[in-house]
């Protein structure tokens, strides 16, 4: 009884029993890329002699390199929260990218795929690979959905089917001689652009939309999730189909920048992909991860790389420590759950 | 003098053991759960070569008792003596070294591997070169089988045999580690008549070896069949150990209930409407039938029955989570095809479920998610946007309202005790306004201050009109908040009550049928 009295008490003493904010979990992964940014600096002034941050260049360069990684790992962070998980992204890029530079090839090119369809306005490369991707990943969400195989094995095929289809495409022949109005989006800031858009409408959809509580609540607890009347088969399907949809944007923004379109674009991009987001928080066993955090943790990425070539060190060792930080991450993961079960 | 489980082992051994009275004896036992007495100070004592029958209630004790004798639990009191000796012992695998084996409800055995490799797991002969000797484990299974009149290919994958086969191996592989107790809980449950009647002839072989053997069952007619004795455990206590012959079922089921209500319930009487659900022949096949009931506005109907009566299966059906494979759902008259949660909801149907962990809680998500969740189907949201705003107030309300102990609503629901926890699936479905409202157990595992909350809101949401059903394994619970209640045993209905004419008697006896 005198507990219950001073519980409400308490309640009362507090007006406004709102949500009230606490230190967002992306302020730790903050602090971590700041800590790297300046361990660089300091190293950059004793081994090269130069700064590190300041140098607009090759911050430019950097966050160019990850924003096709940052436009996937969106929807694979989405994917993850779900409980589940993308293996086929890096396909999906290399798969329509070849589709989007086929339709986007320059009349003047001599050697063009289609003939017929040259100098097409931008907006049908574009349209055709997003809804590529799209489609690879409905196919992905219906195949997990309905047939109840695992994530990893549902991708794992996308992945090894996506890869082989954009071989077939061309016989394994690049696409090039792609039209200025296409490649344009790949030029100048423009990846940066639609990396930061896309996390901007995926950061509201998540917090501010139904789409986003029956993301969380599905990862968090399916079974309660569907005893809650959340159509779960049907939302998963959404998740992975716009998991897909935005590996397709990257595969688009992938051909546009370099001006051509090889089979093997792309490969390795969902090991970034689910390394970004888990890197920025997202968790493996589902339920929790935001927007903000891959944001983060794509920078992370981008800054290692672009740090350890400005440091000259072996691309070997580059990898070495990428995989590393990866593993580092699941482990805080892992132990942050463990530590929050004992409570 | 206490041995440790290894010398008890060696002793064993040499055969130096001295012929005691009693194999198995538990004195003063007492077993804690956070919030619950699962054992208060209870005994037990095992003659040689008989089958002693444990009964009791669902949550009665029979199965912790079990649990502490076999390893799997180690009491908190009291001492446990095998032929006298006083042992501890710490795991399933010690006890089975000491000569207690346990044959599990849920058979514990690798499907995927032989009836020779389960039975000799960790024990299979070898060969000179270290390698397994399969002719050699097989001739130790034929002759095991032989002993026991079982006839299985001891080459045959476990995951291809049925489910009494399945529990022969068990069985086998139990008294290969030459066990002196036995310990089955509920071996019946899956079998046919005629592979009941094959394993009551195996206990009766082994009991004729001096083997004892603790049985657990609900079903009383075994108990007149195959027990030698019986001792009933009811909330946790020890009641009492008789003969099997010296009694009718009469008396044991005074035994299993014989408990005084002095719990009081907020039960208020309020005008019942119209019927509000009708169902007629539902069916799920294999593991309900012909369920028939209808619960009208206001009315409280309480579900009872032991475990695996199908109480559960039937909310479960009714709310679209394991649709009917036959029957009729009517609401309001109108006949319904409820065949997912969310055509149950658009029905305005809501269901607490029985495992709150499991089913219930989003346990890493906060207060507000775990609430909203549910109403968001269909409200307080615009444009796929949820209003946070309203949203928020409303929850806010409901959490003053059900007196929900939590710093915020931005609280992880983890980090609340059971009763809140409970409280906010309580607030996630009073939130959508339902009008047929399933309860399945709301109030196991959480405190008495708790309880008494949730069986006012409870009565509260029938005195507004709510047709309520509420499955509970506590009898008191069940007698004290129901206008009426229905009675399940093994899939079926076994009868109703109305509230002036129920008591425990009469509702165990149902139960039992």
């Amino acid at each position: 009884m005198t507990t219950d009295a001073t519980a409400k008490a308490s309640l009362d003493a507090t007006p406004a029993r709102r949500r009230h904010r606490r230190v967002p979990p992306e302020a730790n992964i903050f602090l971590v890329l700041i800590a790297i940014a300046l361990i660089y600096e300091v190293l950059g002034w004793i081994f090269v002699g130069q700064s590190f941050l300041f140098n607009q260049q090759r911050l430019t360069i950097m966050i160019l390199q990850v924003s096709v990684i940052g436009i996937i790992s969106v929807g694979v962070t989405q994917v993850i929260i779900t409980g589940g998980i993308d293996l086929s992204s890096g396909s999906v890029v290399g798969m329509t990218a070849m589709f989007a530079a086929s339709l986007a090839q320059a009349s003047t090119w001599p050697r063009a795929l289609y003939p017929g369809l040259t100098d097409m306005p931008f907006v049908v490369p574009i349209a055709v690979g997003v809804l590529a991707g799209l489609l690879a990943g409905f196919i992905n969400g219906q195949l997990i959905a309905r047939t109840k195989i695992p994530p990893f094995i549902a991708t794992l095929g996308m992945m090894v089917t996506a890869r082989g289809i954009s071989k077939w495409y061309t016989k394994g022949q690049p696409v090039s001689g792609l039209s200025d109005s296409f490649t344009f989006i790949g030029t100048g800031i423009w990846p940066v652009v639609v990396f930061l858009v896309v996390a901007v409408i995926f950061h509201i959809a998540l917090r501010y939309t139904r789409y986003g509580k029956f993301t969380y609540a599905i990862g968090a607890n399916v079974q309660a999730a569907r005893v809650s009347g959340i159509n779960v088969e049907a939302h998963l399907i959404k998740v992975y189909a716009i998991a897909g949809m935005l590996a397709g944007l990257a595969g688009v923004v992938t051909a546009a920048r370099a001006q051509t379109a090889q089979s093997g674009m792309g490969v390795m991009y969902e090991l970034d992909a689910i390394a970004a987001a888990v890197i920025g928080g997202t968790s493996l066993a589902g339920g929790a991860g935001r927007i903000t955090g891959t944001v983060i943790g794509t920078v992370i990425l981008g800054v290692m790389t672009s740090g350890f070539t400005f440091l000259r060190v072996d691309a070997y060792y580059q990898e070495i420590v990428k995989g590393i930080i990866i593993v580092a991450a699941v482990v805080t993961d892992v132990y942050r759950q463990k530590k929050r079960a004992k409570v | 003098m206490v041995v440790s489980p290894s010398t008890m082992a060696a002793v064993r051994k040499s055969g130096a053991i001295p012929n005691a009275e009693f194999l198995l004896t538990a004195e003063d036992v007492r077993k804690e759960f956070p919030g619950v007495v699962a054992l208060d100070n209870v005994s037990f004592r095992l003659k040689r070569g008989t089958v002693h029958a444990l009964m009791g209630e669902n949550g009665a004790g029979k199965s912790t008792l079990m649990k502490v004798l076999a390893g799997i639990y180690t009491p908190d009191k009291g001492v446990v003596r095998l032929k006298g000796t006083e042992i501890r012992l710490k795991s399933p695998l010690d006890a089975l070294e000491n000569g207690i084996a346990m044959i599990h409800q849920e058979l514990n055995l690798m499907s995927l591997m032989t009836v020779a490799e389960n039975i000799w797991i960790r024990r299979e002969p070898l060969t000179r070169f270290g390698f397994v000797d399969h002719g050699e484990m097989e001739r130790r299974t034929e002759e095991l089988f032989q002993r026991l009149n079982i006839q299985i290919d001891p080459e045959a994958k476990v995951g291809d045999l049925s489910v009494a086969n399945r529990q022969m191996v068990e069985i086998a592989k139990a008294v290969s580690y030459e066990s002196d107790v036995l310990i089955m809980d509920e071996p019946t449950s899956a079998l046919t008549e005629r592979e009941v009647e094959h394993l009551f002839q195996i206990i009766r072989d082994l009991r004729s070896q001096g083997i004892g053997i603790v049985y657990i069952t609900h079903k009383m007619n075994e108990l007149f069949e195959i027990a030698d004795e019986f001792s009933v455990f009811r909330d946790g206590k020890y009641i009492g150990t008789h003969a099997s012959t010296d009694v009718t079922r009469d008396d044991i089921i005074r035994m299993m209930v014989g408990r005084e209500i002095t719990q009081m319930f907020p039960k208020e009487e309020v005008p019942i409407g119209e019927v509000r659900l009708s169902v007629k022949n539902l069916n799920l096949k294999g593991v309900f039938r012909d369920v028939s009931f209808e619960v009208r506005a206001g009315e409280i109907l309480g579900v009872a029955g032991l475990v695996g009566s199908g109480r559960s299966n039937v909310a479960e059906t009714l709310f679209g989570v394991t649709p009917a494979t036959s029957g009729t759902i009517e609401i309001d008259g109108k006949p319904v095809s409820i065949d997912s949660p969310t055509t149950a909801i658009r029905n305005r149907m809501a269901f607490l479920t029985e495992d709150r962990k499991d089913t219930g809680c989003l346990l890493i998500l906060d207060v507000l998610e775990n609430m909203q969740i549910a109403v968001l189907q269909d409200k307080f949201v615009k444009r796929g946007f949820v209003e946070e705003g309203a949203l928020s107030e409303v929850c806010e309300d409901m959490c003053r309202k059900l007196r929900i102990k939590t710093p915020s609503l931005s609280e992880r629901v983890e980090n609340l005790s059971g009763g809140n926890q409970q409280k906010v699936l309580i607030g996630r479905w009073m939130l959508t306004n339902p009008r047929i409202l399933i309860l399945d157990e709301p109030t196991r595992g959480i405190d008495v201050g708790a309880k008494a909350e949730i069986h006012r809101l409870v009565c509260e949401m029938a005195r507004t009109g709510v047709a309520v059903i509420m499955i509970s394994s506590e009898m008191p619970e069940v007698l004290g908040m129901s206008d009426r209640i229905m009675v399940m045993h093994e899939g079926r209905v076994t009868g109703f009550l109305d509230r002036a004419e129920a008591t425990q008697i009469k509702v165990m006896d149902l139960a039992s049928r």
